[in-house]
């Protein structure tokens, strides 16, 4: 393992703890801790208005509606905010952008090939890309259809039926996206310890994340 | 070294094409949703037939009831200390008893249960008095005009107008689906106004007041309308 000073760090001019590689700035944590509470307070009250037995043990109807609804619209403030960061702003191009290797992240996990070596990534990898656009996609069509089922008679065209019946299938769809995105994230401390501090040791980004510093490297040269 | 590096540009824009595709989905969705609900129910009725867990109740759409309720906890009531008074605008006050409710002439009705949240129970039946013997006994005084409903949940309220709750179809329910009311749907006594949307049926029923105007009910407080008509309702039934 090289060791290190920060000097070589991608960005920031803040001094880095020995060894330590700076992956998230203090606005992209805040933006994903804001949408991380607002996403859980949406699917608790969301639980306790939809699953019989919570309903029953929870009640409070109109105040479980309020918060759901609250928490739904505010979901994408977090992020509008966080385009005020330029370094917010980089890492959505780097999400947004597949490279070559991450056709082969895909062709590995396919094949259910697990070592590092055969996942190649650089900051993002290809698993991350998918769900970062689709869990965006995801919050406007809840957000569109929930705006539907509380301003009732918005777009007649539309019944509410089917605005509720695209949001019910939705909502199962995101828990189940989430709980993988948790699991994901409990299976890696290292890569929890960069969501909460801000920075992740070299070893970790040269085997999870390979092509990241070689990249940040060439962009800076 | 840079402030800020520009990642290379390079590659497809795959996240974006991730995030247009499921809004492309969520559109085909809403648009697709009448027909694919008509076979999501029919499946999950025969599905619920032999699951034995219940969580077909989880699925969206699931058929069957679904418990809703504006407060924390509601009392339990049964024929020991359930009461339902009706005053306001009558020329006789009168509460009812549990068993004096069971004694009166009952009515069947048997129609569909629909929510606004889009779950409904097809061909449900409800038996109890008719809203209109009780007004009758009670004798309304005029001029009055409508009838606000009160629930010993203590919070809960509905309205109808006093036309709307001389109807036929319209109950102080003590059975549904033939079996007494249980508290999660109500019971001992709930309405049952069968033209409407169910918010309209009030549960946990313990008063009747007859008064000069409607006054809104709960969710009608909240933004819903006051009358909950179905939508294919006969409006002027009686």
């Amino acid at each position: 393992m090289r060791s290190t000073a920060g000097s070589t760090a991608p960005t920031g001019t803040r001094p880095e703890p020995e060894g330590r590689i700076r992956r998230f700035t203090t606005a992209e944590r805040l933006v994903h801790r804001a949408t991380g509470y607002l996403m859980l307070l949406c699917l608790v009250t969301a639980a306790c208005l939809y699953i019989g037995p919570l309903a029953l043990l929870v009640g409070r109807r109109h105040l479980m509606v309020t918060v759901h609804e609250w928490s739904g619209i505010l979901l994408p403030l977090p992020f509008l905010l966080g385009l005020l960061s330029p370094a917010f702003r980089a890492d959505l191009r780097r999400l947004n952008r597949f490279a070559v290797y991450d056709r082969q992240w895909l062709r590995a996990v396919r094949r259910r090939r697990k070592s590092p070596e055969a996942r190649p990534a650089g900051k993002f990898n290809a698993g991350q890309k998918l769900y970062a656009g689709w869990i965006a996609g995801a919050v406007l069509v809840m957000m569109f259809t929930g705006l539907l089922m509380w301003f009732m008679g918005l777009l007649p065209f539309i019944s509410r039926t089917s605005a509720i019946f695209v949001h019910d299938i939705l909502a199962w769809a995101i828990t189940f996206v989430l709980i993988g995105h948790m699991r994901r994230a409990l299976e890696d401390p290292e890569a929890r310890l960069g969501m909460r501090t801000g920075y992740v040791s070299r070893s970790w980004a040269d085997r999870q994340h390979s092509r990241w510093l070689r990249e940040e490297r060439e962009t800076v040269e | 070294m840079a402030e800020k590096p520009k990642p290379r540009t390079g590659g497809a824009p795959v996240g974006r094409r991730a995030m247009l595709g499921m809004l492309g989905a969520g559109a085909a969705g809403l648009a697709a949703a009448p027909y694919l609900q008509r076979g999501w129910e029919g499946f999950l009725a025969k599905a619920s037939e032999v699951d034995a867990t219940g969580l077909t109740g989880l699925l969206p759409n699931p058929g069957g009831f679904r418990y809703y309720s504006v407060v924390g906890s509601v009392p339990h009531k049964d024929a020991t200390n359930y009461e339902l008074r009706i005053d306001g605008l009558v020329n006789r006050p009168k509460t009812y008893t549990l068993d004096e409710l069971r004694a009166m002439p009952q009515t069947r009705v048997v129609h569909d249960v629909l929510c606004t949240d889009g779950w409904r129970v097809d061909d449900t039946p409800f038996e109890g008095v008719k809203l209109a013997d009780i007004l009758d006994a009670a004798g309304v005084r005029s001029p009055s005009a409508a009838v606000r409903f009160t629930c010993f949940d203590g919070a809960y309220t509905e309205s109808l107008t006093l036309e709307q709750a001389r109807r036929s179809d319209v109950l102080v329910a003590l059975n549904m689906q033939d079996k007494p009311i249980t508290h999660a749907h109500g019971g001992p006594v709930r309405l049952y106004v069968a033209p409407m949307y169910f918010y309209k049926s009030a549960k946990w029923l313990s008063g009747i007041s007859v008064t000069d105007k409607v006054v809104p009910g709960y969710w009608e407080e909240r933004g819903y309308a006051v009358d909950g008509w179905l939508d294919g309702a006969d409006r002027d039934a009686a």
